[in-house]
């Protein structure tokens, strides 16, 4: 099931905004490389007026980040513990604050969650995709996510139906749509494929 | 969006709000209720004075949640192709008139953190339904109302002792202005902007907004172009193949309603995209005057809003 779907979240890339005034970057394991390649394209003081939340996630870029000299680098050891630093940064920053998010698809499904619950349209947030494909997949059955998801089908972790992942994606959720594959004939399950390595 | 649908409605109260405005309050002839709106929707006036028609776009300033009338308020506009004129001196109480559904270019974005409203003169109309809105949902916003003077300006007081210190107001004869880079400074993360008022407020709100760094899916603005006037021309109307003429001061959508074709439309303001129509051959010169397509799709010549954009050239054939 190929097929375009509208909901699929499109990640333009980041590019720096000329008139923010204060850079508010969220990066996670090879997203950071995506933000090292913005630093090539934005002017020179551009990282004194960004703060950025990393999430290294088995990489080893944070020297490089550091090199930046942004104005805050906050190293967290997982997204829930970068989301948490993030709602708080939320709570007081102020318009002319440009969000950008960079990482895997989950993570940057939970920076916009965080910026959606404080009135930010996801369309002003600048994304851009890197690293593992893998995805984060409610059941429609049970409503429990299932996050690192890499093969289509999978087993829910929540009820043990087997999930056929579909592209249907939801912001609310910051995750994608996993249906039953075999309601049906029960155990007619087709083969695994690994689709988001 | 489906094609709004025409109400009957009977003038219930015509109040002189200033000598250029006047409040008119509309109610169903029927007892058939007026469809919901939300604040910042507007509906199209329909009005018929002999050989005369006027199709003008007015934003509902009543409560939405006073479901008994619709209140609009019509600037009486000098210079203007008479439209507003007619209704202004045309309408009174009593008088029955057609209007469409409401529609809403211009919702309240309730998602955000806190709402500034900025209004221009006339441009307070929508603001009066949005502000009724969001003050019932106990939102965070605030109001600020340039005027002329305190004479013209319409509803300033009634607004201030309804919502007090959340409405601010400026005249322009004592030389008070909005000083609009402070306000919007510090404002929290997740305010929403709304502007309505005259062209150059307008740019200029947007510019100072983009310029302090706001993202354009957080500023809101509404701007109904009036058709503008020009020279006349002719259009051929490929499949109804008709040849029509469009008079100095009428749009093509008014010149294609008179001859009896009826388009879609919604705004008549160049703003929502309803009456775009396919360009099938033009030899000469597209004015775009509307607000809707992009830059690159005026460029193209390949498509024109028959609401308020006009043609200067030999041909032009359109695939209505």
């Amino acid at each position: 099931m190929t097929a375009a779907m509208i909901s699929r979240p499109v990640y333009p890339g980041l590019s720096p905004d000329q008139y923010a005034k204060t850079h508010l970057i969220l990066c996670e394991g090879e997203g950071a490389a995506a933000v090292l390649d913005m630093a090539a394209k934005a002017p020179k003081e551009f990282f004194s007026r960004a703060l950025i939340l990393f999430c290294p996630a088995g990489t080893g870029y944070e020297p490089k980040l550091a090199a930046l000299s942004p104005k805050s680098l906050w190293v967290l050891p997982t997204i829930a513990t970068a989301m948490f630093r993030l709602r708080g940064v939320l709570a007081t920053a102020t318009m002319g604050t440009r969000v950008y998010a960079a990482g895997t698809e989950p993570f940057i499904g939970s920076v916009l969650q965080e910026t959606l619950a404080v009135g930010i349209d996801h369309k002003s947030v600048f994304t851009e995709h890197r690293g593992s494909a893998k995805r984060r997949v409610q059941c429609v059955h049970c409503k429990g996510c299932t996050d690192d998801v890499t093969a289509s089908p999978f087993t829910c972790t929540h009820c043990g139906l087997t999930l056929f992942v579909r592209d249907h994606y939801s912001r609310r959720l910051g995750a994608f749509q996993g249906v039953c594959v075999d309601a049906e004939v029960p155990g007619e399950v087709p083969p695994v494929e690994e689709l988001y390595r | 969006m489906s094609a709004p649908t025409e109400i009957r409605v009977r003038v219930a109260e015509a109040e002189a709000v200033t000598p250029a405005i006047k409040r008119l309050k509309l109610v169903p002839l029927t007892s058939t209720p007026l469809p919901d709106f939300s604040g910042g929707a507007h509906t199209v006036v329909h009005y018929t004075d002999g050989p005369r028609h006027v199709r003008n776009p007015y934003s509902l300033m009543g409560s939405p949640f006073d479901p008994s009338a619709y209140q609009i308020s019509v600037l009486r506009v000098p210079d203007s192709r008479g439209g507003s004129a007619l209704i202004h001196d045309g309408v009174h109480e009593g008088t029955e008139i057609t209007i469409t559904s409401p529609i809403n270019l211009f919702p309240i974005d309730r998602r955000a953190r806190r709402h500034i409203l900025i209004a221009g003169g006339i441009g307070i109309t929508p603001f009066m339904a949005m502000t009724a809105q969001l003050d019932r949902e106990g939102a965070d916003f605030q109001l600020h109302y340039a005027m002329r003077d305190r004479a013209s300006g319409a509803y300033w007081k009634l607004l201030k002792s309804i919502y007090g210190h959340r409405v601010h107001t400026y005249f322009d004869d004592t030389n008070e202005t909005l000083a609009l880079t402070r306000l919007l400074d510090g404002q929290p993360l997740g305010t929403h902007l709304y502007v309505c008022g005259p062209a150059g407020m307008i740019d200029w709100v947007l510019k100072t907004a983009r310029e302090a760094g706001w993202p354009e899916e957080n500023v809101h603005f509404e701007r109904f172009a009036a058709p503008p006037p020009g020279k006349p021309f002719q259009v051929a109307l490929a499949r109804s193949k008709r040849t029509i003429d469009v008079a100095p001061r009428e749009s093509v959508l008014e010149a294609i309603e008179a001859a009896g074709i009826e388009p879609q439309f919604l705004c008549r303001g160049g703003a929502c995209g309803q009456c775009e129509t396919a360009v099938l051959e033009a030899d000469g010169t597209l004015h775009h005057n509307d607000h809707y397509l992009s830059d690159d799709e005026k460029a193209s010549g390949k498509k024109m809003m028959i609401c308020v954009s006009r043609f200067e050239g030999a041909r032009l054939v359109l695939d209505l």
